[in-house]
């Protein structure tokens, strides 16, 4: 009996469609996210983590109707978030179907934010998500989808995410996001050997063998993946029967 | 048959409700204790804090009905913090009282492991189960929370290891109880939703 390491596939969504950016720049259109929703709880994903990733104030209404629909695709558990500032839009994304929330500049400017969300609906459905940049040895978070640097350590922000209420660290390196060059393996085992919380890794899955990096030597406990997946060139399937195979411990589906 | 769910004011009901119509069950929120009182088989989900839950229950004048219909024999399945409020009281909230049908105590998840306890994991079982049966033994539930109560037997049925062994599945009478969520845990999880409406009916 051991805890499955998760795979999750993650949908940016902008104007009700998923998009795929670069280095956080350079956006690309890669479908309809009830199908993709569809697909992946159909094919074995652990979760589901929707982004907005415009987070305009005008598109919020957009935003949580796509939340709905995605929600009503999903038996299993489903994060959203992008913009969120206040418990209210929070308590909106929840209230429309998502079992956690993921909160990432707000947070950065205001801490307290973490710690209003854990009180009224508990760590288990709140998840920091930090944009870390290798600046200097551990890293930076970078805020405004990775476009300004907020001057915070990364191992710092992660502790004191966690002791304000954080239930998970979702952790991407903008150094690795949308390069295919692999997750950035000992970012992700630096900030995990800092929390007690889970660790999700993310930015840069490419192959089956970048998941079972991250899973070893990065002591990550959930990899994260967005452009492998939406574009069919892995299933979510075959990558866990290949970590299986590897000795990681998978849910396999049935 | 119809499945009352218990609205104490927080709480994820609409994915526990679409997974109970998705197996075939009619459903309707409760708030009023008479609803309880009518009601021939109850759902009791929770997320959250447990002061705010059992808090919840008792302003909205929920608790004693709760007692009453679990007394009568309604069959009603308690789902992650709906399992630890069957329990004395809690770590998490010492002072609040618990709804007490089983008589031990909720703890926190040991220090030396991660905390909340997320993620997908499997079930030792202990005894014949009605919530998992014709479940295969190596499947894996979704569990999100950082207290649990310790698997004691004869209520434990299922146990799961996170640090310690702490009950997933409870069965005790008409009372049954899963610290998991099955409306997250994929096909399985329906099938567990589906063995309580087949075994209420």
């Amino acid at each position: 009996m051991t805890l499955a390491r998760r795979i999750i596939p993650c949908l940016d969504v902008d104007a009700g469609r998923v998009v795929k950016g670069v280095e956080f720049a350079g956006l690309r259109d890669m479908g309809d996210p009830e199908e993709l929703a569809a697909r992946y709880n159909s094919e074995g994903a652990d979760e589901l983590i929707l982004l907005d990733i415009t987070a305009s104030r005008d598109g919020r209404a957009t935003f949580l109707e796509t939340v709905r629909r995605v929600a009503q695709q999903l038996n299993i558990p489903f994060t959203a978030g992008g913009g969120i500032r206040r418990l209210e839009d929070g308590n909106a994304v929840l209230r429309a179907g998502a079992d956690k929330v993921t909160v990432n500049t707000a947070a950065v400017l205001r801490p307290e934010l973490i710690s209003e969300l854990a009180a009224q609906f508990g760590s288990q459905a709140v998840v920091l998500s930090m944009d870390v940049k290798k600046t200097h040895a551990c890293g930076e978070v970078f805020i405004c989808g990775g476009a300004e640097s907020s001057g915070r350590d990364a191992a710092a922000w992660a502790r004191e995410g966690v002791s304000r209420g954080a239930g998970e660290i979702l952790l991407t390196s903008i150094d690795r996001d949308g390069t295919c060059s692999g997750f950035d393996c000992i970012l992700t085992a630096a900030i995990a050997a800092q929390v007690s919380v889970p660790v999700i890794a993310s930015g840069g899955a490419k192959t089956f063998e970048d998941f079972l990096a991250v899973f070893g030597e990065g002591k990550a406990d959930a990899a994260l993946a967005a452009s492998i997946f939406h574009s069919a060139e892995h299933s979510i399937g075959a990558l866990k029967t290949y970590l299986a195979g590897c000795g990681v411990p998978v849910r396999l589906s049935r | 048959m119809k499945i009352s769910i218990i609205d104490y004011g927080a709480g994820n009901l609409p994915s526990v409700e679409r997974a109970l119509r998705g197996v075939g069950a009619e459903t309707e929120c409760v708030t009023r204790p008479e609803q309880i009182a009518a009601a021939s088989a109850l759902v009791l989900p929770g997320v959250g804090h447990f002061s705010a839950f059992v808090t919840g229950l008792r302003e909205r004048n929920l608790t004693a009905a709760l007692r009453d219909a679990i007394a009568r024999g309604v069959p009603i399945l308690g789902i992650c913090l709906g399992l630890q409020a069957m329990f004395a009281c809690s770590a998490e909230a010492p002072g609040e009282p618990g709804l007490d049908l089983i008589h031990e105590s909720v703890q926190a998840l040991p220090t030396n492991v991660k905390s909340p306890l997320i993620g997908w994991n499997q079930l030792r079982r202990l005894r014949e189960s009605i919530l998992l049966r014709e479940i295969p033994h190596d499947v894996h539930f979704y569990f999100a929370h950082s207290y649990a109560a310790a698997a004691t037997e004869p209520h434990t049925v299922a146990a799961c290891d996170h640090g310690f062994s702490f009950a997933a599945v409870v069965e005790q009478d008409n009372l049954m109880a899963v610290q998991f969520h099955p409306e997250k845990s994929g096909d399985v999880g329906s099938r567990v939703l589906r063995n309580f409406l087949e075994w209420a009916q």
